[in-house]
């Protein structure tokens, strides 16, 4: 599957596009399919992602997996600091990543 | 140290307002982030993988403690309660949102601090020796030349819009700390036979993917012309640099593809075409700012003597402490390499212990190195105990510097979107192995640098064990180099060979230093060995 | 619109032409200069030069500035312009390189080019226009 990520434009936050909105948790990530060009640019233009990319990604029963440990990393947070990502209470959370 | 005057303090005020425009411009949808990137940058503010960063420059790495306190409010306030100090000795938040980022840097503005060129194609914050003005080696306090340097080309307007970053050291000993020959242009303060100060100036350094150790392009150029020299050097390369591949847009590039002596020449030109201009800043100008650099008032008649009787506090003064100018004081290294934690990273509350130590102990003075440490840099050698007993409690009194353990390493994979690898966990990795004070001791000077990509934040070409993290088909490999350096007698790693995974290049590096003490004789340092033997036997030993 | 000009005399008419067009033709008063092109081939003909036009193809390649500065240095005083990728945040960097006139592929607004322009009240450094750097205000 392919989905989409950016930063919010004002907080900088990382984004996935849901579908029809944008969600702070990739497990909401939607299947863009051939779309992702044209939903990056209404998005763009529209001020509501910056530096937005398609990321190749594996459907799970835990929601859509990025295919690069680099969006991985992004979906989650720093490895090196457990306590900054967004699961600090799963002490595993890290394994997904790598 | 410097403090601004009201024209400074106008110039970093005029700059936030003008931030301040450009955000909104670029919130309300005025420019697109394509326009909006080179103005950002220009302020420090990178989009990274998990928010936005902003670099603060620390210019030539000097601090008191009221910005310090800043530094620690700002992340508490701003970001999440920490900040990663750099290897060009700034200050970096990596959680930072656009739309604070104007009110961030007026905050920073009524500290005199800023994020002026700390980015983008500009002419980049100054570095300088982190003992400048307390080491007992150097000419004088390079200080009044960076920050004459730091005035001249801030908003330059000839040179705002480069073909690349340019980065420009400041040194005046013979040993060198600031890694002097990998910036694009190098000054060296000497003295010439008529006892008059001036630069011994190299150009074209650089780390990256083409790494360049600068050459040195003019033996002595007199202190009163250097920043017409500078500008020479910034017209010829910003006249023929190219412009078609931002891979090869670095001065560097340039001086390879014209030759040094062609690059030489062409400068002399144009340097003569400045002189005639009449652009360099006076005596009276060097004047007033070098009265800020005069010494702190040390006293006389103070005691050589300190207690080693705590075990743990003597090595951390065997390790940590450096020789000073002034009988009876100390140049005192806080290391930030605790073993498994992040390098450079500090968080709000250390940061206020090192400004109050700072401000009790040490003149109100804290540097940056660009090895990631702070340094007090004069602390009354009665004092040492109460400061490492203050840095203890804080975390920050480990005995490492310059050690296997006192590992510089870039944000990496973990925090920026340029990297292919992370180098944190392989610097945690690294300590872990070699956590033993033992055997870090009698291993001895030895630095290693970690870069999770090619441009070499880590600075992995100057490591006397360099590691360089590459994407391999979508899974992080480490390359393992041997025998750089960034001191005075500068070097370029070399690749071992083929890579390794992430536990993989740890056995590497131990398979290293265990070759290194076979083969050692008595007083060599690794490097030492390393440059009599050459490559083979260690790759022997990485590589069976 | 994107046209600025900062003169008191009448706009020049004639189209400029390249640089190896102007070095053929004795008579040619207005050039153009491309990123790239030696600012120092015009030195020799500054006397008959009226309009010189300098590109900016895209807003990064800052060779221009460095051109504008070398026909200013060597006495030049007719209109120097700036043309093509020309951003409000680049203006106050080219006025003070010497051009005094803005032909910007964009659309720019008079208030904000007004703001930018005005930004900074004092400089730092010396370069072609007739602002004080802050060291001679400070040392009277």
């Amino acid at each position: 599957m392919r989905i989409l990520t950016g930063n919010d434009l004002k907080t900088g936050a990382v984004i996935w596009w849901t579908g029809r909105d944008w969600s702070l948790h990739v497990e909401d990530a939607a299947d863009v399919g051939e779309h992702g060009e044209a939903v990056l640019a209404a998005e763009d233009g529209a001020r509501r992602v910056n530096g937005g990319y398609i990321v190749d990604a594996e459907a799970t029963p835990d929601g859509p997996r990025p295919a690069h440990i680099k969006d991985r990393i992004r979906a989650l947070g720093p490895t090196v600091r457990p306590d900054l990502t967004l699961k600090p209470a799963d002490p595993t959370a890290g394994d997904w990543v790598i | 140290m410097y403090r601004y005057d009201q024209y400074d303090q106008a110039m970093v005020d005029a700059r936030v307002e003008e931030f301040r425009d450009q955000t909104r411009r670029r919130i309300a949808g005025d420019i697109n982030d394509d326009q909006f990137k080179p103005l950002r940058l220009k302020n420090g503010l990178y989009l990274q993988l998990h928010a936005y960063m902003l670099r603060v420059a620390i210019p030539y790495g000097t601090l008191n403690s009221v910005q310090m306190r800043k530094l620690a409010h700002i992340a508490r306030t701003y970001d999440r309660g920490y900040g990663h100090f750099t290897t060009r000795q700034n200050l970096q938040y990596h959680w930072i949102k656009l739309e604070q980022a104007p009110d961030i840097l007026a905050e920073l503005a009524t500290v005199e601090m800023h994020a002026i060129q700390t980015s983008g194609e500009s002419i980049r914050n100054i570095s300088a020796d982190q003992y400048a003005g307390a080491a007992a080696d150097e000419i004088c306090d390079p200080r009044p030349w960076a920050e004459l340097l730091r005035q001249a080309t801030t908003f330059h307007p000839e040179f705002s819009y480069l073909p690349r970053k340019f980065k420009i050291a400041v040194i005046s000993s013979k040993e060198d700390r600031a890694a002097l020959r990998w910036h694009d242009c190098a000054l060296r303060i000497v003295r010439n036979e008529a006892g008059e100060e001036g630069f011994e100036v190299y150009a074209g350094g650089g780390m990256g993917r083409t790494p360049f150790i600068a050459f040195p392009i003019r033996d002595f150029c007199p202190a009163n012309q250097i920043f017409s020299y500078l500008q020479a050097i910034l017209r010829v390369w910003n006249l023929h640099a190219r412009r078609d591949n931002i891979h090869k847009q670095r001065m560097k590039i340039l001086v390879h593809e014209l030759g040094e002596e062609e690059f030489r020449r062409q400068v002399e030109e144009e340097f003569q075409t400045f002189l005639a201009l009449g652009t360099d800043f006076p005596q009276a100008e060097y004047d007033r700012i070098a009265a800020y650099f005069t010494p702190p008032p040390f006293e006389t008649g103070l005691s050589e003597e300190i207690d080693r009787s705590d075990p743990e506090f003597a090595l951390w003064v065997d390790r940590q402490t450096v020789r000073h100018k002034a009988p009876g004081y100390a140049i005192a290294n806080i290391s930030l390499k605790p073993v498994g934690g992040i390098g450079g990273d500090v968080t709000a509350e250390q940061m206020e212990v090192v400004a109050d130590l700072a401000e009790r102990y040490s003149f109100d003075d804290v540097r940056v190195t660009h090895a990631q440490n702070l340094v007090l840099p004069h602390v009354r050698k009665q004092d040492l105990y109460a400061v490492w007993g203050a840095l203890a409690a804080a975390g920050l009194a480990d005995a490492n510097l310059d050690l296997v353990t006192d590992v510089i390493a870039c944000p990496g994979l973990d925090y920026c979107t340029l990297a292919n690898a992370r180098s944190i966990p392989v610097a945690q990795k690294i300590q872990q192995r070699f956590a033993d004070m033992d055997r870090q001791l009698d291993i001895g000077e030895l630095k290693v640098k970690i870069s999770g990509c090619i441009n070499a934040c880590g600075h992995h070409h100057a490591g006397q064990i360099g590691i360089l993290g590459v994407d391999r088909k979508g899974t992080e490999n480490y390359q393992l180099l041997l025998g750089g350096s960034g001191a005075e007698d500068t070097s370029q790693a070399k690749i071992t060979g083929p890579g390794f995974d992430e536990d993989g290049v740890v056995d590497a590096v131990e398979r290293t230093v265990e070759r290194y003490r076979e083969l050692r004789e008595p007083g060599e340092r690794f490097l030492d060995t390393y440059r009599r033997v050459g490559l083979d036997p260690f790759k022997e030993a990485i590589y069976g | 619109m994107g046209n600025f000009r900062y003169r008191d005399d009448q706009p020049h008419e004639e189209p400029a032409v390249t640089l190896d067009a102007f070095l053929e033709q004795p008579d040619a008063t207005a050039v153009r200069l491309e990123a790239g092109e030696d600012a120092r081939q015009l030195i020799p003909h500054l006397d008959r030069l009226q309009l010189i036009e300098v590109s900016f193809p895209r807003f990064r390649d800052g060779r221009g500035f460095s051109s504008a500065r070398i026909l200013r240095e060597a006495g030049y005083k007719g209109e120097l312009r700036a043309e093509g990728d020309v951003l409000i945040d680049l203006l106050f960097f080219m006025r003070r390189c010497g051009f005094d006139s803005f032909a910007s592929q964009h659309s720019l607004n008079p208030v904000d080019v007004e703001a930018a322009l005005n930004r900074y009240s004092n400089v730092y450094q010396d370069a072609t226009d007739e602002a004080v750097p802050i060291w001679k205000l400070r040392h009277g």
